[in-house]
């Protein structure tokens, strides 16, 4: 709980308390590894175990995921130019990028969205075989907090906006920029061991 | 709907136990008003961030589930040493069973030594709090809104009644339909959360608000229990939230994990449970073994024999004990290989964990024992958690594990080295700490009495459970009249009966030393004996905890600090502390999550509803509040610690 300030470093881990923050993050984010792990472990054991549904070999398609993954890979990239904006003092810019960094992630819900309803047209739903289940909690669970960020960064602009640069804001984003990475990393792995080998096999 | 649909009916022991829980929330209503305790209730308690008192708050709720899982359990001895009066019926033995284990591992063992690390670990590194005190109290009342919501089954919706493991697909919605199964996701889901969040926050506070110098190598091994079992918390608990979640959904939304239609898998259950479960088992022994060190070593007068080596056996524990959790199911049909494979990473366990007991044997050997409450407690803790972890070997051993399973032998097994484990080391703890909580100790006679009633009880219940089993005795089964078990069962009972009484003895003796037992003055309780940091602080423990922290480069620093007349308080060097702001925003936020939970057991969407958004907007609120605590100046310490000190 002490309160001095270092002079130096970047703002965010000038005070104990935000060094303490910024790493009890990161193990947050040790233990969210574990929760995804745990469901690609349940998507992987229940694959195939469609019973009367629609196999994913029928229904996922390339285009629409490739373009889903575009969105998310850039966002990461736009976030990492909003802390770079932010280390530079720049709260223009930081506020800018971070805007663009929303935006795109909210065209990713928007897909995932679209495609998850035409899924259930198809006969897919979370009800109808394991395999399902499987898919669109792990899928959903990462929509889930994309979402969650996209409302947690919309409150730290406000807050921005009222308070400028501080020890407190500064880590504030920081934060959510270790999370938006995250999400990011996440998205990889279902890219590759949910798309490309449902639609492999 | 009808009050009668939700309410449980027809059982004379539940309108008993709805009789009794009304008196006695209309007592606490009436003494709280009576005696004007409201405002003091919220300001110093529920609004609270201090970690000592969480750590307070934590062990009265788990002595409240100790007596609450005590008389579960004391019900099933009845019922099996009398099989034929009729005591319980199938359903309601079903019932108990369940909240029994559930009630004792999640809502009894893991609360009780959070409370007391809550309590010691920042005392132990010369710390002021912990990283996050808000989230500390967040923990807490996640913790209790879990507990209160699971308890409450037992009158509204019906207990949960598939076993603490809650196996699928017993635990489905087509083979257990009902409120009962949800209360059991919910409530473990809810105190899950706060788990894993003060797993977070130790291992911060651990990490980085140790005193100056103070290197890893140089914490108090019962800090160093706390940090491995906080690791563990971290990779395990992840997974049960995950499997409950899976479990809720399959039950209120229809999904097919686990169901035997639509191709889910009952078995990903058993796999995700023990991944968690096995680990969980390790959660509620390291810091017991971190205690009974503490206690040894205070005791026998002499420092821990094999500081390293106790700490590094702590770690291959933590590690070994996720690679274990196929044992629990060794008769479902693994196969040979996997089975071997998993016997023997089994087995290995015991190689750290004897490494231990002969540490703490060393550790005694010459030594001048000073044979104290506390010190009975561990000393009796030796041979009683061997038996334990001999027979755990037994069963370790897959081939005769299609002998043991399900049967009383494990049933005696376990709860040998819980009981003899987590709960020897809980008391051992509880009293060892208590001048540290509430400025006295506990009465010596009232605590020897208690300690030997329930050494003896334990002994006499568990022991002839081992010869049940091995003749045959299956467990969960609440018909039991076959002549050959009926008089080991009722020696059993009567153990049972006498670990009651010595927990009566126990709670009679915490009013007794509150009542009669010498105020402390000095910090240093046991006769000067203390060896850590949390000793060279005054008693009862300032809310800032130390004036000024002292500076560490060695294991069992206040030896020497006692040798060079240093204290926690060098009067010129006091500095103006930097302090949290109490808030009752965590009450607020949990019990609105609560609520969400509720709604979401009976499956009422729009309660479920409008507690998640109510919730959310606590954490919105939270995310705005930029309340930075304020200081304690340098006079108010300075009187403090003067009139503590008596200088």
């Amino acid at each position: 709980m002490a309160a001095e300030e270092l002079k130096t470093g970047p703002l965010e881990y000038r005070t104990q308390e935000g060094q303490m923050t910024i790493m009890g993050f990161w193990i947050f984010l040790g233990a969210e590894v574990v929760l995804f792990a745990t469901l690609f472990a349940t998507y992987a054991v229940l694959f195939g175990r469609t019973a009367d549904a629609p196999t994913p070999g029928e229904l996922f398609e390339p285009g629409i995921v490739l373009v889903m993954t575009f969105l998310l890979l850039t966002s990461s990239f736009t976030c990492g130019l909003a802390i770079h904006e932010m280390r530079r003092g720049s709260v223009k810019g930081l506020i800018l990028w971070m805007i663009i960094t929303l935006a795109l992630g909210l065209g990713f819900l928007g897909f995932e969205i679209f495609e998850f309803v035409h899924y259930t047209h198809e006969g897919a739903t979370v009800q109808s075989a394991a395999f399902w289940s499987a898919f669109f909690i792990l899928a959903g669970t990462h929509g889930l907090h994309v979402t969650l960020g996209v409302g947690w960064a919309t409150l730290l602009l406000i807050q921005i906006k009222k308070r400028g640069l501080t020890n407190v804001t500064s880590r504030k984003f920081f934060i959510i920029s270790l999370y938006w990475h995250f999400l990011d990393v996440i998205w990889i792995f279902i890219f590759t061991s949910v798309y490309l080998i449902g639609m492999v096999i | 709907m009808h009050i009668t649909d939700i309410l449980v009916t027809g059982e004379p022991i539940i309108y008993g136990a709805m009789v009794s829980m009304a008196l006695v929330g209309l007592a606490l209503l009436f003494i709280l008003t009576y005696f004007k305790k409201w405002k003091w209730l919220w300001s110093e308690w529920l609004t609270t961030v201090d970690h000592k008192k969480i750590g307070v708050m934590y062990i009265l709720s788990a002595l409240l589930m100790l007596f609450r899982g005590g008389v579960d359990a004391m019900m099933m001895r009845v019922q099996l040493a009398f099989p034929d009066l009729g005591f319980l019926n199938s359903q309601h033995y079903n019932e108990i069973f369940t909240t029994h284990g559930t009630i004792m591992i999640i809502f009894m063992a893991m609360p009780f030594l959070i409370g007391l690390m809550n309590i010691i670990v920042p005392l132990q590194i010369g710390a002021r709090d912990f990283a996050f005190p808000y989230l500390n109290a967040l923990s807490f009342w996640s913790f209790f809104f879990g507990m209160a919501l699971f308890n409450i089954s037992f009158v509204i919706g019906g207990s949960p009644d598939a076993g603490w493991t809650s196996y699928t697909p017993l635990s489905g919605a087509a083979m257990s339909p009902g409120p009962g199964q949800n209360f059991y996701l919910m409530g473990l889901q809810l105190s899950g959360i706060g788990t894993l969040a003060t797993g977070i926050n130790l291992m911060v506070t651990i990490l980085k608000m140790r005193a100056p110098s103070m290197k890893l190598f140089h914490m108090p091994i019962f800090t160093w229990s706390t940090l491995v079992t906080c690791f563990i918390i971290v990779f395990a608990f992840p997974i049960l939230t995950v499997a409950l979640a899976l479990l809720t959904i399959d039950r209120v939304f229809g999904a097919q994990f686990f169901t035997l239609t639509g191709e889910g898998l009952p078995m990903m259950w058993a796999n995700l449970f023990w991944m968690w479960g096995h680990p969980e088992v390790y959660i509620v022994i390291l810091p017991a073994f971190g205690i009974f060190s503490e206690v040894i070593a205070t005791f026998a007068k002499k420092r821990l024999f094999g500081y390293h080596v106790m700490v590094w056996s702590m770690i291959v524990i933590a590690l070994l004990s996720f690679l274990v959790w196929v044992h629990h199911f060794f008769t479902m049909g693994a196969g040979a290989f996997v089975n071997s494979v998993f016997s023997v990473s089994t087995m290995l366990i015991a190689v750290p964990t004897g490494v231990k007991i002969f540490n703490w044997l060393a550790t005694l050997y010459k030594s001048k024992i000073e044979f104290t409450v506390p010190m009975l407690w561990s000393l009796a803790f030796i041979p009683s958690f061997i038996l334990g972890g001999v027979t755990g070997v037994m069963l370790g051993m897959a081939a005769a594990d299609f002998q043991f399973h399900n049967s009383y032998f494990l049933i005696a097994h376990f709860h040998y080295v819980l009981i003899a484990g987590t709960v020897f080391a809980c008391f051992a703890g509880l009293v060892f700490w208590y001048p540290k909580m509430f400025g006295h100790k506990m009465n010596e006679r009232l605590g020897k009495w208690a300690f030997w009633l329930f050494f003896f009880g334990f002994h006499v219940c568990f022991f002839p459970q081992y010869f049940l089993g091995l003749d045959g005795m299956p467990r969960r089964l609440f018909i039991t009249n076959v002549a050959e078990w009926l008089p080991l069962n009722v020696i059993s009972t009567i153990g049972a009966f006498g670990m009651g009484l010595g927990f009566i003895v126990f709670v009679y003796n915490v009013y007794y030393s509150f009542r009669y037992s010498e105020r402390e003055t000095t910090g240093d309780s046991w006769n000067g004996n203390g060896r850590t940091l949390e000793w060279a602080t005054t008693t009862p423990v300032p809310y800032y905890n130390f004036a000024t922290v002292p500076y560490v480069d060695e294991i069992d620093p206040y030896i020497r600090m006692k040798e060079e007349g240093k204290t926690t308080f060098e009067e010129d060097k006091v500095k103006p502390i930097h302090m949290p702001s109490y808030t009752g925003q965590p009450f607020i936020m949990m019990a609105l999550l609560g609520l969400a939970s509720f709604g979401l057991v009976f499956e009422w969407m729009y309660v479920a509803v409008f507690g998640l958004i109510g919730a959310v907007f606590m954490m919105i609120r939270r995310s705005f509040d930029y309340d930075d605590g304020y200081y304690v100046p340098v006079e108010e310490i300075k009187r403090t610690e003067k009139k503590a000190r008596g200088l």
